[in-house]
């Protein structure tokens, strides 16, 4: 596991994690912080924020130097290894160490035991990809499991773990500026045909904007209007400051949402919609490609309206009839359309439970794991080979100094979710609210104790916020969620510094100062003295 | 192989428990801390058939089945065992939230009552505070019980262990079967033994997670969450006006499977199908309990709280 906390922010994937350690599998986890995942772990790689391509590239190194390559499957299934091959060569153990900060003997342990292994996966998550450099660290762990032919096979491969419930599905529906239904590319001349004929009408060729090409064409004033639909920038992107700026400059905005969210607060027109995970009919697709049946539960509150009805109407104000289709007529549409989905009825996925696309008949029962068309003795079949990635060590963009010498890393925590729009409305003994977790170290030097309210101030903002001593943080490195926007803004600290590939924002790692600004009051256990008054009566 | 059970031949694959065997051919046999994606703990004896051969009965659920097997379900030793199992059961335990163990008492003519009127419940944390081997004298004037107040120190979820029969599924589950949190184990030695967090502190002291897991294998209601347990004592808790709708979790991307339990237009309970592949019955604290912001759609998310009112 690379970059991943998935004992807490997919604890029931966890549990199939679990079952395998019971059955004699080896868990290395790689993470700056020891993580309640990292407790499980056989061997925990601690290692400095943002040296992923550094440390996978050193292992490459080692692998390839132990004879420990997979030879046949590199050269029947991947394209570009010399180029690679050379381009680790200066990784050697000595410096991927100093980069990383992990021993050379737990790198070379850690690279013997995935060449070595008989069945190996990588796991990840936004430990890998919420960083400037995002798409190489991608690459870089595809790399190892090319090198060792770790893919394509039942119980290898690379697996990036979905953060959301229908994030698979959002791609999968089209949701991407480059890409129509069922990942067909809409600069790919047959794909948008096919799709123009279908609706009727003319598709611009060009890809549209990602989220961080939106920003940046707010700042420029060339995207003066936007339609936000379940989701809330201005918590949940980074240096939120910025971002409230341009949300609250735009001709026009629009924000469809269950709550009045902070985002929703600054549009000209809410569309109160359906939570239609429960209050509606659909599809999600999850983190193993998975298309599963949502249903209506309940009603839909007050003057909230299905998502499909309220689509169907803006098109009828925009002068396009299309009537009111049900979710099963929009998901039968994308079924005609997408040949990876196209085997999943509805009657199929109720009966099967969900399936895994690709899915291209009713009779076929879906895949349970992709690319093992590399495996094909028959070139024909086996298709564009896997291509080999150059990718170079590049740390975060902000580093530490004199004036920020610690670096925030930001993620979840088990019983909260993102900027805490669902999560916030159940209460639990685990919600202890937002805190600055820091390393015991860093604490001591700073004179920090448990509970103190500390002053933390990047280059773009300052919050206030109380400390957390964590032990699973090593010195250097501090700590916060995005989960309690409301009671401090940690995307005020945060840094646009974007993924030119991807648009992710380097929510990972940015340069912070934290200074002590008054001590903790004195302990108090409220609510638990609360609770046992109750139970004694 | 093949077996014979109740004079009927059966075939089944190796591995198979006879309890499986039995319900292959529709032989009800009674189970309680038995359950399919645990690991059969033996604790409960009521599911005991007999074995010919055999010196003394054996516990359907764990034993497997072997070839040429003659198993008697209903013999009179079974019945005579699995009602004495019912009577201290009943006669120590409130299973007015235990399904179908009325019928079974009916069936098995147990009657618990001929031990005498239950003693009162034990104060406060009493039962937590027991030493293994020192006993109280037995009082002939009552029949033993494990009663004691509720536990009520969280928002989510009621340990009330009145209801408790330390079939140590809770424990399982709980532990190495499927969450591997560990928070809970038996404590205490034979009429004391009891669930118990570490050193009984509260739950919010001990190593919970709230996932609730525990609850969703419970077979007494001894585990309940926190909706169903004011509802019940309001007595507006009624199962057979409510819906279940099976969705899909609206948190992170593994995609469990939630059956929302709805009422009257109101989700009451969060629960997931044993049988699904990603979940067997197993949800963490955002799928069991975080679907009230769904309900609470006037509040404003974020500081003061979506559903820091009456949110539960």
């Amino acid at each position: 596991m690379w970059g991943s906390n998935a004992r807490e922010a997919h604890p029931i994937w966890f549990h199939h994690l679990l079952k395998g350690i019971q059955n004699g599998a080896k868990l290395y986890v790689v993470d700056p912080r020891r993580t309640s995942s990292a407790a499980w772990a056989d061997v925990w790689l601690g290692l400095n924020v943002g040296a992923d391509v550094a440390l996978a590239n050193t292992m490459a190194r080692e692998i390839i130097h132990a004879g420990l390559v997979h030879q046949s499957f590199i050269e029947r299934g991947t394209s570009g290894f010399e180029a690679y091959k050379a381009s680790v060569e200066p990784y050697t153990l000595e410096f991927g160490s100093a980069i990383s900060g992990i021993p050379v003997d737990v790198i070379r342990d850690a690279a013997h035991a995935y060449a070595s292994a008989d069945r190996a996966m990588i796991c990840w998550t936004l430990g890998i990809t919420e960083h400037h450099n995002a798409v190489d660290n991608v690459l870089a762990l595809i790399n190892l499991s090319l090198l060792t032919g770790h893919v394509g096979r039942y119980g290898s491969g690379c697996n990036p773990l979905r953060g959301q419930n229908n994030v698979q599905g959002g791609g999968d529906m089209g949701a991407l500026p480059n890409k129509l239904p069922g990942f067909q590319d809409v600069d790919t001349v047959a794909h948008r045909v096919k799709f123009e004929h279908a609706w009727g009408r003319d598709i611009d060729p060009l890809p549209g904007l990602h989220l961080s090409e939106m920003i940046d064409a707010m700042d420029k004033k060339t995207l003066t209007a936007l339609y936000v639909i379940g989701e809330n920038p201005a918590q949940s992107d980074a240096d939120a400051t910025h971002i409230g700026h341009l949300l609250e400059h735009l001709d026009h905005l629009v924000v469809q949402e269950i709550f009045l969210t902070k985002t929703a607060q600054l549009a000209h027109v809410v569309l109160p919609a359906a939570a239609t995970w429960a209050e509606g009919e659909g599809t999600v697709t999850n983190s193993e490609r998975r298309v599963q049946r949502v249903r209506k539960a309940v009603e839909l509150p007050g003057d909230a309206r299905d998502e499909i009805w309220i689509m169907a109407e803006l098109a009828k104000r925009l002068g396009y009839d299309w009537g009111h289709p049900s979710a099963e007529d929009v998901w039968n549409e994308v079924r005609a359309l997408s040949p990876q989905l196209s085997g999943m009825t509805y009657a199929r996925l109720e009966e099967l439970d969900g399936i895994q696309w690709p899915c291209p008949d009713t009779s076929h029962p879906g895949t349970k794991f992709l690319h093992a068309r590399l495996w094909e003795d028959d070139p024909s079949r086996r298709g564009r080979l896997a291509p080999f990635s150059v990718v170079h060590h590049a740390g975060p963009v902000e580093q530490p100094d004199d004036e920020y010498p610690l670096i925030l890393s930001t993620g979840r925590r088990l019983e909260s979710y993102n900027t805490g729009v669902q999560s916030g409305g159940y209460l639990s003994p685990l919600h202890r609210g937002e805190s600055l977790d820091v390393s015991p170290e860093d604490a001591r030097r700073l004179g920090i104790a448990q509970g103190d309210i500390v002053r933390v101030t990047s280059r773009r903002g300052t919050i206030d916020a109380p400390a957390h001593i964590d032990r699973g943080l090593r010195a250097g490195v501090v700590f916060m969620t995005l989960h309690f926007p409301d009671e401090v803004a940690t995307n005020l600290l945060t840094i646009n510094a974007t993924d030119p590939k991807s648009g992710t924002a380097e929510f990972k790692a940015c340069a912070v100062r934290v200074e002590p600004v008054r001590t903790a009051p004195s302990y108090s256990p409220a609510r638990a003295e609360t609770f046992a008054a109750a139970g004694d009566d | 192989m093949s077996l014979t059970i109740d004079g009927r031949k059966v075939s089944v694959r190796e591995g198979t428990t006879i309890l499986a065997a039995c319900r292959e051919i529709g032989i009800e046999i009674p189970t309680l801390c038995f359950l399919e994606t645990l690991h059969p703990i033996n604790a409960c004896r009521i599911c005991v058939v007999e074995v010919e051969g055999g010196r003394v009965l054996v516990p359907s659920c764990s034993r497997a089945a072997e070839e040429g097997m003659v198993v008697h379900t209903q013999s009179s030793r079974v019945k005579h065992s699995r009602k004495l199992v019912l009577e201290m059961l009943a006669s120590s335990v409130d299973l007015s939230t235990t399904p179908q163990v009325a019928e079974w008492i009916e069936e098995y003519e147990a009657k618990p009552e001929r031990f005498g009127p239950p003693a009162p419940p034990a104060a406060p944390g009493t039962r937590d505070a027991s030493v293994p081997g020192h006993h109280a004298p037995p009082n002939p004037e009552f029949a033993a019980t494990v009663a004691e107040p509720a536990k009520i120190d969280n928002d989510l979820y009621v340990r009330d262990y009145a209801k408790c029969i330390l079939c140590y599924k809770c424990v399982e589950a709980c532990g190495p079967d499927h969450q591997n949190t560990f928070a809970i184990a038996v404590a205490g030695r034979g009429f004391d033994a009891h669930i118990s967090t570490e050193f009984a502190v509260p739950l919010p002291e001990s190593a919970c997670v709230y996932c609730g897991n525990c609850i969703a294998v419970c077979p007494t209601g001894a585990l309940m969450a926190t909706t169903e347990y004011e509802k019940r004592a309001a007595g507006t808790w009624d199962e057979s006006r409510m819906t279940t709708t099976d969705t899909i979790c609206p948190y992170c991307g593994v995609g469990c499977t939630l059956r929302l339990h709805v009422d009257d237009g109101v989700i009451v309970k969060a629960t997931s199908p044993l049988e699904n592949s990603i979940t067997q019955g197993n949800l963490c604290i955002k799928g069991r309990f975080g679907w009230r912001f769904v309900q609470n759609r006037d509040a404003v998310p974020g500081g003061n709280g979506a559903g820091n009112g009456d949110g539960r």
